[in-house]
């Protein structure tokens, strides 16, 4: 058969391809709805009427992104089963649980109250339906939880036994499982890494009406809320790094030494932050380098011991048998420094935008709201390069020590199918993808602009009535 | 108590209730051409279905992740196996779930056009495919000692799987309509309720047909009497929807249609059992309730989370069915911006 028609390959760039794409949507669902509820509450609060208009325009946006992450995560529920069926068979067993738990006690609740937000303004009474997108955000970071559990799971396997005669993994303690330390540090870092996107969203948008002069006690209030947020969200997205890091190199020291492209194991360990190597990637040409930084990353002493490919290769294979136990080193090496570098940098925007809007001030100059908008798209490409760091960084294992990838692989399904598949969602979430975008920037451009509907004198610090039935939504 | 035959009745009791409520929306999807004659009466249709579609939606994800959960090998012969059948599903699927919240935010009537259409196929699709998925499940495919499916998209097009995707279109089709004569009022409502009479009519003929057959290849169970009895109650209730609408008796048509839906897929899962998978190439290769479970700590596990939560969420949609009572009206639908 043709090459490129392996079906492994091609499996292996679909799950790539639509796990990246579904994450799209993820982290601003998961920190939408959270900065959506607060705005809500402030609203029911102290009844300000700019705090709703800012939760039906930030609200329009979570809910024309949210469309697009539901139907993009049926097609990862359903994929480990068509691509992957011979992993699905060794871990179903352990794996499928945290899944069913993510749909029972998440998905469920979240498709609920979904339509109870869209729908009830005009039926539900004023704190339900606070409640209703607090329950939302409840759900939604629950859902997240489960399914980083599973993950986790194939980083670091605990609670289970293999099962010999029938050559699968098999539960043995659900709690192990659900207080995995990778998932623990995991979920905390995925949801403020998702609060930070969420967040300079509603910078970017907030900066694109302070330009045109509109809306400006909403926008102020809103600009310097997502600042804020912002950084914050990044120290907890830094902490909770930092932690992810010491499991690391306690559960997959290969994947720390990918990460810093360490081919010899070294106490006192620098960290690089920027590697020329030879084309064999067995040793360096030039390197910019923070002595003892990787050792006290690793360790948080900095004189520990950092573990190097080699070494780990060589102890792999005594352990595993012959082969190759080590990922594509540029792939994880840069991943992980574009990640931090471009997590930090929207943390630094948000700061000197913090210092530009400090005391009242509202800056005049162009540049100053391109770089707003412009860079809110640095905590989504964090997180998304993020994924491709610890994804395969976990190569050449689908479930690290236990399963290959290769060996994951479906039996059944030819390259030519995958191809077919592989095709066909590009083609669809391609599309998709430009009317999603183009449809929430329309909904951004437009701002606030319902108002009218509700609130004939548009004075902004008003405490208005609002007629319920006039917030209704309709199809 | 064997967890394993327990796990069957739960993942068969996800799929009914994913049929009975996602069934609705798919027929509704479907009659948009036949019932939608402008675009009000279009938006009136989709916003019977607007606040719960997703949430009937989720049953299937739940269902998946069960079977995943509970039956790994069974999910895993079955998902590689049906794999185009299964992407032209999720295709499906991605299609209408954008479209319900995209639809109202273009700017042309051309826009609307393309996510009317993406409902319709995306509606009728799954509608079709899921009854030719479980007709071939139960009639038995080729299977090979791995547990693998070694034929093709096209083996599942056969006589029998074709009937049961017709079975799942009409009466998904004749639900979703029987649940806008329940749902809308004025001249939609009366429409809505004759267009049930003549769809109802081709379904109890499909419906009959196909549960006779099922009925007739599976005469050597030793269950014999449940299986026939669950189709017989299936037909029964199915003609009592018919003539209940008939009659003008909404609400009994739509619960009798819902019954009907249940006791259907019950049947067929009555006639599957025991097996989960049965190999038409030996059946010494069949996937069984037995040898496709999980381990028993893994069921133990998911039997308190299902006990546990099911009641909670049963309460929670039940309530938010009842929020949304009332019926849509053409008066409840703003005139469009353009």
């Amino acid at each position: 058969m043709v090459e490129w028609l392996d079906p492994l390959i091609l499996a292996r760039w679909q799950f790539g391809l639509t796990t990246l794409y579904h994450f799209l949507f993820v982290p601003l669902t998961i920190g939408m709805v959270i900065l959506v509820a607060m705005f809500q509450t402030a609203w029911v609060r102290t009844g300000k009427l700019k705090y709703l208009h800012l939760t039906r325009l930030f609200g329009k946006i979570f809910l024309i992104n949210f469309a697009m992450g539901v139907v993009t995560g049926i097609v990862q529920e359903f994929q480990f089963g068509m691509n992957w069926s011979d992993y699905s068979r060794f871990v179903g067993d352990v794996f499928g649980a945290p899944l069913a738990m993510e749909g029972l006690l998440a998905f469920f609740l979240e498709a609920s109250m979904i339509g109870l937000w869209i729908f009830g303004w005009d039926k539900l009474p004023q704190k339900l339906h606070l409640a209703v997108i607090w329950l939302l955000a409840v759900s939604t970071t629950l859902s997240a939880y489960f399914i980083l559990a599973a993950n986790a799971f194939m980083q670091n396997p605990v609670g289970f036994e293999i099962n010999e005669e029938l050559g699968r993994a098999e539960l043995t303690d659900i709690g192990a499982v659900l207080t995995n330390p990778v998932a623990l540090a995991q979920f905390p870092h995925t949801i403020f890494a998702s609060i930070m996107f969420a967040a300079v969203v509603v910078v970017a948008v907030a900066a694109y009406h302070l330009s045109k002069g509109q809306y400006l006690d909403e926008m102020r209030t809103a600009l310097r809320f997502g600042l804020i947020v912002n950084i914050v969200a990044f120290i907890g997205v830094a902490l909770t790094g930092d932690q992810l890091s010491l499991i690391m190199v306690q559960t997959q020291p290969m994947k720390m030494a990918a990460a810093e492209a360490l081919y010899q194991t070294t106490a006192g360990a620098s960290f690089s932050i920027f590697t020329w190597g030879t084309p064999d990637g067995s040793s360096e040409l030039f390197s910019i380098r923070i002595p003892y930084m990787l050792s006290f990353l690793s360790t948080h002493d900095f004189g520990g011991t950092v573990e190097g490919i080699n070494d780990l290769q060589a102890q792999y294979q005594t352990e595993f048998g012959p082969g190759d136990y080590t990922p594509i080193i540029w792939i994880t090496y840069w991943s992980f420094r574009w990640m931090i570098g471009l997590g930090a940098l929207a943390a630094l925007v948000s700061v000197v935008g913090l210092w530009l809007t400090r005391g009242g001030r509202t800056p005049t100059r162009p540049w100053v709201w391109k770089l707003a908008i412009w860079s809110a798209a640095l905590p989504l490409v964090a997180s998304l390069v993020g994924w491709i760091f610890t994804e395969m960084g976990r190569q050449p294992w689908i479930v690290f020590g236990l399963m290959r990838t290769e060996d994951g692989v479906s039996p059944g399904v030819s390259g030519l199918e995958v191809l077919i598949s592989l095709i066909a969602f590009t083609l669809i979430y391609g599309a998709l993808a430009v009317v999603e975008f183009k449809l929430i920037v329309r909904a951004a451009v437009e701002g606030p602009n319902e108002w009218a509907k509700y609130d004939a004198e548009h004075d902004g610090d008003g405490t208005a009535d609002v007629d319920p039935t006039k917030l209704a939504t309709v199809y | 108590m064997d967890l394993a035959i327990l796990w069957f009745g739960i993942v068969g009791f996800f799929f009914i209730g994913y049929f009975v409520l996602d069934g609705f929306d798919f027929g509704v999807g479907m009659a948009l051409p036949f019932l939608g004659k402008d675009d009000t009466d279009k938006r009136v249709m989709i916003n019977t279905i607007g606040p719960v579609w997703d949430l009937n939606e989720t049953w299937l994800i739940v269902a998946g992740a069960s079977l995943f959960a509970a039956f790994p090998y069974w999910y895993a012969t079955l998902f590689d196996g049906f794999y185009l059948a299964l992407l032209l599903i999720l295709l499906a699927l991605i299609a209408r779930g954008v479209s319900f919240e995209y639809r109202r935010l273009g700017r042309s009537k051309q826009w609307k056009t393309w996510f009317d259409w993406m409902i319709v196929v995306g509606s009728a699709v799954p509608a079709l495919l899921w009854g030719v998925a479980f007709a071939n499940i139960i009639q038995g495919v080729a299977i090979d000692a791995s547990g693998t499916y070694t034929g093709t998209l096209f083996d599942l097009l056969n006589p029998y799987g074709i009937l049961g995707g017709l079975t799942t279109l009409m009466l998904f089709f004749t639900h979703g309509v029987q649940f806008l004569a329940l749902k809308t009022d004025g001249d939609l409502r009366v429409r809505a309720r004759a267009l049930a009479v003549r769809s109802g009519l081709i379904t109890i003929v499909v419906a009959a047909a196909f549960l006779v057959w099922t009925v007739l290849q599976h005469l050597d169970i030793a269950h014999l009497p449940v299986l026939v009895g669950l189709a017989a109650a299936a037909a029964v209730a199915l003609i009592g929807s018919w003539v209940a609408n008939r009659a003008g008796a909404e609400k009994a048509a739509f619960g009798l249609m819902a019954a009907t839906i249940a006791l259907a897929v019950a049947s067929i899962l009555a006639a599957l059992y025991p097996n989960v998978m049965p190999s038409t190439t030996d059946p010494a290769f069949s996937l069984t309730i037995e040898n496709a479970s999980s381990s028993d700590y893994t069921l133990q596990v998911m039997t308190w989370v299902a006990v546990v939560m099911m009641p909670l969420v049963l309460a929670y949609q039940g309530i938010t069915y009842w929020v949304f009572r009332r019926r849509i009206t053409r008066e409840s639908i703003p005139v469009a911006a353009h």
